[in-house]
């Protein structure tokens, strides 16, 4: 991690995600595809974006490359100030520490209780106690709304509620970055829009910023900027 | 303590295995399975062995004169019997006692078949074993043509500690020559011999005519209290020709097991039995992880891709081995007791728990749940944090 950009004044100045001309391809010789063009994205802190666009269109790959997921082939994508072109595999490793992700299957690790699973974030935490960091794991529980669930196993809970535990161990890990990819598509509509509310306003009070893959227009007006994707290229709207 | 709560970390190791709780008991019944059998075939090894010295560890000596051409029980040479007393000439040594010893032919009385027996022929009046009640018996055998007989011979002797104990006069002939059972003793078949009996030398040379006048097989030496047998031993070994080999009685021992180990195939059947439960093992294990890996496969990327280190996870693999090893262990180790008790008393084989034969299975199992678990992480290389959105 990036010590000089976690005080607030660094953070302020520089933004949370900074890509420029990122191109990617995947395969390889005759097969090689390119499925992001010269994208070019900003996200300042706190700021919450939404990304949209028909499938297969490369939104899922920006998503790997800003989360350090995948090595930067062309172009330039900094993280909290940190560049990914050329980033080793434990820079990238480090760097994820601090950055939360929620997929599109919950992916919470079956054999772990909601408590636990939570706390596998704030596991990631240094210098607390196992106490610590399971208090803080019930608080976040509790802050989704699962409070009385602490004990359950994800066998047990139904889909939205497992979506916010998985919320939850994103957030518990205190990231300053959020990355969703359609949290809402294994969701019915009221749960779906509270799950993406409760993203909103947590995000908002952890400052932290947020770049979500969506094809739910019901949620669209959480973003404070929609960006639209195509063909590899993004054409901003908002 | 504050550093082991910093360092505390949810048991995941465990969790993945304890919630799986028909995978676990698999896993665990087969290391056991594989445990059990390293067992029962390294018991096996090891008290045959020990059974070739049955009758060896009962003598009350604590050096031991032997000839050098003497390979093992089966074939004692002679060695000149003046030894013995030129040993007394060292000031250490408080006594001896001279010992016949050969297989002769003794005819079942029932069927009349002959098998050979081991028979030792000594002065009565000599302390042989370190039983006290032997010297009792062998007043009886001041008259010739007594012998003691073991009432822990194989039964294809004859129905003699039966016969005896009813009260009959049980007579037979031993290399053609007739004896008769005035006591019984207790002291097991070894591995080269079935049965045994015990003669005064006046019956032994009897028995056995042609026996050079003078020579003996074995020299028993007793040591004053205090004295260190090996000290005794080496200066013994300067002081006598080279005509005969000085052993302590743990040396004895050694002697005639290594002679089974070396000539005979046992070491090496039982060592590879062992090793079949050790790959038995190693494949079940393997089995059970490699599909643990394969299936929290998605659950390990997404830890990867929340910023845990591929070692870490590692790590993880690694504890669910350790938790395999010590939680298969302790199965295997009681079974293996009650199997060893079964064994001693179906077989009377000395097949005993020795603390090493506990270690070395361990460490076995150990190397088998690890060796198994770094096979098995290499799958989880197939775990791709970017594959999971």
């Amino acid at each position: 991690m990036v010590a000089a950009v976690s005080s607030p004044s660094a953070r302020a100045s520089s933004a949370t995600v900074a890509v420029e001309g990122l191109s990617h391809w995947y395969g390889h010789a005759a097969m090689r595809r390119q499925v992001l063009q010269g994208v070019d994205l900003t996200i300042t802190p706190g700021e919450v974006v939404l990304l949209t666009g028909p499938s297969g269109c490369g939104k899922t790959t920006l998503l790997t490359l800003v989360g350090a997921l995948r090595s930067v082939q062309q172009g330039s994508v900094r993280v909290f100030g940190q560049e990914l072109h050329g980033a080793g595999r434990d820079v990238r490793q480090r760097l994820r520490r601090s950055i939360g992700m929620i997929f599109q299957g919950h992916n919470l690790l079956r054999c772990l209780t909601a408590e636990q699973n939570v706390q596998m974030g704030s596991d990631l935490l240094e210098g607390l106690s196992y106490r610590a960091r399971r208090d803080q794991a019930r608080q976040w529980l509790r802050a989704v709304g699962l409070g009385d669930e602490l004990g359950k196993l994800p066998h047990d809970l139904s889909g939205g509620q497992k979506q916010r535990v998985a919320i939850a161990r994103a957030l518990a890990a205190r990231p300053r970055l959020l990355l969703a990819d359609e949290p809402t598509a294994a969701l019915d509509s009221r749960t779906g829009r509270e799950v993406v509310d409760l993203l909103q306003s947590l995000a908002r009070e952890q400052g932290c910023g947020v770049l979500m893959v969506t094809h739910d227009p019901r949620i669209l007006d959480v973003a404070d900027r929609l960006v639209r994707m195509e063909d590899g290229r993004l054409m901003q709207d908002g | 303590m504050n550093q082991f709560w910093r360092s505390r970390r949810i048991p995941l190791a465990w969790l993945l295995l304890a919630r799986q709780p028909m995978r676990l008991g698999v896993a665990l019944a087969g290391i056991a399975f594989a445990g059990i059998l390293m067992f029962m075939q390294l018991g096996f090894r090891d008290g045959l062995f020990e059974a070739s010295v049955t009758v060896h560890k009962l003598f009350d000596a604590d050096l031991v004169l032997m000839s050098p051409r003497t390979m093992s029980s089966i074939g004692m040479a002679g060695f000149p019997r003046r030894r013995l007393v030129q040993a007394m000439a060292d000031p250490e040594v408080s006594g001896t006692t001279p010992v016949h010893w050969n297989l002769l032919l003794w005819r079942n009385p029932q069927t009349r078949n002959t098998r050979s027996i081991l028979t030792l022929g000594f002065d009565p009046t000599d302390p042989l074993f370190t039983d006290p009640t032997l010297t009792e018996k062998a007043k009886a055998l001041t008259q010739k043509g007594r012998v003691l007989f073991d009432d822990r011979s194989r039964p294809e002797f004859g129905p003699i500690a039966e016969w005896f104990k009813q009260g009959k006069v049980v007579e037979t002939e031993v290399a053609g020559k007739r004896v008769r059972v005035a006591e019984l003793v207790s002291l097991g078949p070894s591995f080269g011999a079935d049965g045994n009996m015990l003669t005064s030398r006046e019956t032994f040379l009897q028995l056995m005519p042609g026996t050079p006048p003078g020579s003996i097989e074995l020299g028993l030496i007793r040591l004053k209290p205090g004295a260190d047998p090996a000290q005794v031993a080496a200066r013994l070994k300067t002081m006598l020709p080279s005509d005969v080999s000085i052993y302590t009685k743990k040396g004895f021992e050694e002697f005639e097991k290594n002679y089974w180990r070396s000539s005979t195939a046992i070491g090496f059947i039982f060592t590879l039995g062992a090793g079949m439960g050790f790959v038995v093992g190693c494949v079940i294990v393997y089995q059970i992880l490699y599909s643990d890996v394969s299936d929290h496969l998605p659950e390990y990327a997404t830890l990867m891709a929340m910023g845990y280190r591929l070692a870490g996870l590692l790590g993880v693999v690694a504890r669910e081995a350790l938790i395999l090893a010590m939680l298969g262990y302790l199965p295997a180790y009681l079974a293996g007791q009650g199997l060893y008790a079964l064994v001693r008393s179906g077989t009377r084989l000395p097949v005993e728990m020795d603390p090493q034969r506990a270690l070395l299975v361990f460490g076995m199992i150990l190397v088998m749940c690890m060796g198994s678990a770094a096979f098995a992480m290499r799958r989880l290389a197939d775990a791709d944090p970017a594959e999971i959105f």
